[in-house]
């Protein structure tokens, strides 16, 4: 049996909430290998710690005392103090920003090997992933008795709710040294749209749109998709920055991915790519999108997305 | 800062393969093929970052230093070449065919005693992550390694004296940060455009200097960093499948409800 350590940080789990279904991935990975215990960052209502243990932990773990206001360091010592506490063999981390970062100060203070955007783990530790902008597979493991992975949502199922119990403990956590204070959080306003990271559906828009993102939403909000956009869309500040896919901004995998107006440069296709279907429309018949397309249409976005939100939505009715 | 303490930046840049080609990774090896290598594009924010923040307090006239570190291959100097010409002040290329196959961490230890042995920096800048092997980890660990305190994929970065703050935007929130110098910074590519090198800059770089630097030199043994050193192996790579054309039409007024056909039948509604 070896032990797993996986860290969550997300703040409705201090609220009480279930764990997430990014969460409950970690959560089902970990389970596949023995033992699960779970890192939290913050104090734990009871609740949350049950609900942890019917997920799947057997341990819950959290620092004696809060954790500083400060960036990563604090959380990485924190990790680290746990992974040595449970004597896990491997830490697993949700691969946003942070969970990157914490993971890679973890991966020092535990002189263990870490790999990023992991979305399977074999039973030897084996880690597979897409490298270069989706053009390979690659298994990676690490050298070390301790790994750490941090892993892509969608990539497993779920854990289940079961009738399992986890204990609370708290263990003291060692110095961070030096870190930067974070001095105001803004929280954005949610969308009402599922997140670009683990939404089935994707409906992008780019410069085809000319500045105009109500067709692309309109057909997302039908199809129950994200919104996304490419670096075009995102530099002319006709959305916001954390909608783009591509080489600078999200990689997704979803199902399906509807580029509209989008020319499919390497940049874009860097980020989606390794969806299962992709459907293209665009004025311009040469655009390359169209080359990696499993559907295209060659016409006007403006009169295309509007007619198929229409005839989806006739269709359910 | 006080202006009569001039500034010491460092910069560091990473030599990739150009991600407009097809990359390819060596069947043998699982290494990337460095062929059509440039400055990597996320770098140039740091390296505009680093100017800007100079510039905002004197320039270079000043005495302010923005000094460019890389590790790589020989080609790398080219990258070098481009942040001279940009207005960095002085370059370092740490080269030695040891370091070949360094994965983050040791790349990070190698970086951290190039940081040492360089001495007195009061910044260090980086991109968000290379556009080859894209984990970004390199920088936190650096942080790790060094004991400075990281403010890391911010967007804005500004000086108050001996303080150094930063935005940081995240997916689901926005965060103002501030720490002490030194300290570790990476830039996004949401920080303002990276200048191109103007004739004067090109002209300028050819009187900087580019210092090389060795293993030796920064007390690493070749064990200690390359395949050998890191902490990870990749054990096998394949190529996916390229992706090819499907279905092309071109609207005669119905292709809407024609993407409501296909998506029907791939059982996507």
């Amino acid at each position: 049996m070896s032990t797993t350590l996986v860290y969550l940080d997300s703040p409705s789990l201090a609220q009480g909430s279930e764990p997430g279904k990014a969460d409950r991935e970690l959560l089902a990975i970990a389970a596949s290998r023995g033992d699960v215990v779970v890192a939290v960052p913050a104090e734990l209502p009871e609740a949350a710690t049950a609900a942890l243990g019917a997920y799947g932990a057997t341990a819950v773990v959290v620092p004696d005392a809060p954790l500083e206001d400060q960036l990563v360091a604090p959380h990485a010592a924190f990790v680290a103090a746990a992974a040595q506490d449970a004597g896990a063999d491997l830490v697993l981390l949700s691969n946003t920003g942070e969970g990157r970062e914490i993971a890679a100060r973890a991966g020092i203070r535990l002189s263990a090997g870490v790999v990023t955007d992991v979305v399977a783990v074999g039973p030897d530790k084996t880690f597979t992933k897409s490298v270069l902008a989706g053009a390979y597979t690659a298994e990676s493991r690490a050298t070390t008795g301790i790994a750490v992975a941090t892993v892509k949502p969608n990539s497993v199922e779920p854990a289940e709710r079961g009738s399992g119990t986890a204990g609370l403990r708290a263990i003291s956590v060692p110095q961070a040294g030096p870190a930067a204070r974070i001095e105001s959080t803004e929280e954005k306003p949610l969308s009402g749209r599922p997140s670009l990271d683990d939404a089935r559906i994707v409906v992008a828009g780019g410069r085809g749109v000319e500045g105009d993102f109500a067709a692309v939403e309109q057909l997302a909000d039908v199809l129950g998709a994200a919104v996304a956009a490419s670096r075009a869309a995102t530099d002319a500040g006709w959305i916001e920055h954390s909608y783009q896919v591509g080489q600078t901004g999200k990689t997704v995998s979803p199902q399906l991915y509807i580029a509209a107006g989008i020319s499919g440069a390497v940049q874009h296709k860097a980020g989606m790519q390794t969806a299962q279907t992709i459907v293209a429309i665009n004025s311009d018949p040469d655009a390359p999108i169209f080359e990696i397309a499993d559907f295209g249409i060659v016409g006007d976005l403006g009169e295309i997305l509007p007619q198929a939100a229409a005839e989806i939505q006739r269709r359910r009715a | 800062m006080s202006d009569a303490t001039p500034l010491n930046v460092l910069v560091l840049v990473k030599y990739v393969p150009d991600a407009q080609f097809d990359r390819r990774l060596d069947p043998g090896t699982h290494r990337v093929e460095r062929t059509d290598s440039i400055l990597s594009e996320l770098d140039e924010y740091a390296v505009e970052a680093a100017l800007q923040l100079v510039e905002a307090h004197g320039g270079v006239k000043a005495g302010h230093r923005v000094t460019v570190l890389t590790m790589g291959p020989d080609g790398a100097g080219s990258a070098i070449k481009k942040t001279l010409q940009m207005g960095a002040t002085e370059g370092v290329h740490l080269c030695d065919d040891a370091l070949a196959g360094s994965d983050a961490a040791a790349t990070s230890l190698a970086l951290a005693a190039a940081v040492r042995h360089l001495g007195g920096f009061d910044l260090i800048l980086t991109g968000m992550a290379s556009t080859d092997a894209e984990t970004s980890l390199v920088p936190s660990q650096l942080a790790e390694r060094l004991g400075l305190p990281q403010l890391t994929l911010v967007s804005e970065i500004a000086l108050e004296g001996r303080e150094v703050t930063a935005r940081r935007d995240g997916d689901t929130r926005t965060q103002r940060l501030r720490a002490p110098l030194p300290a570790l910074v990476s830039v996004t590519d949401q920080f303002d455009e990276p200048r191109y090198p103007n004739f004067k800059g090109i002209i300028g770089a050819k009187k900087k200097k580019t210092h090389t630097l060795t293993l030796a030199e920064l007390g690493l043994s070749a064990e200690e960093v390359g395949a050998t050193g890191s902490w990870t192996e990749v054990v096998s790579s394949a190529a996916r499948p390229a992706r090819t054309a499907g279905t092309v039409i071109t609207d005669q007024g119905d292709a809407g409800a024609r993407l409501a056909d296909f998506l029907a039948d791939q059982k996507l509604l």
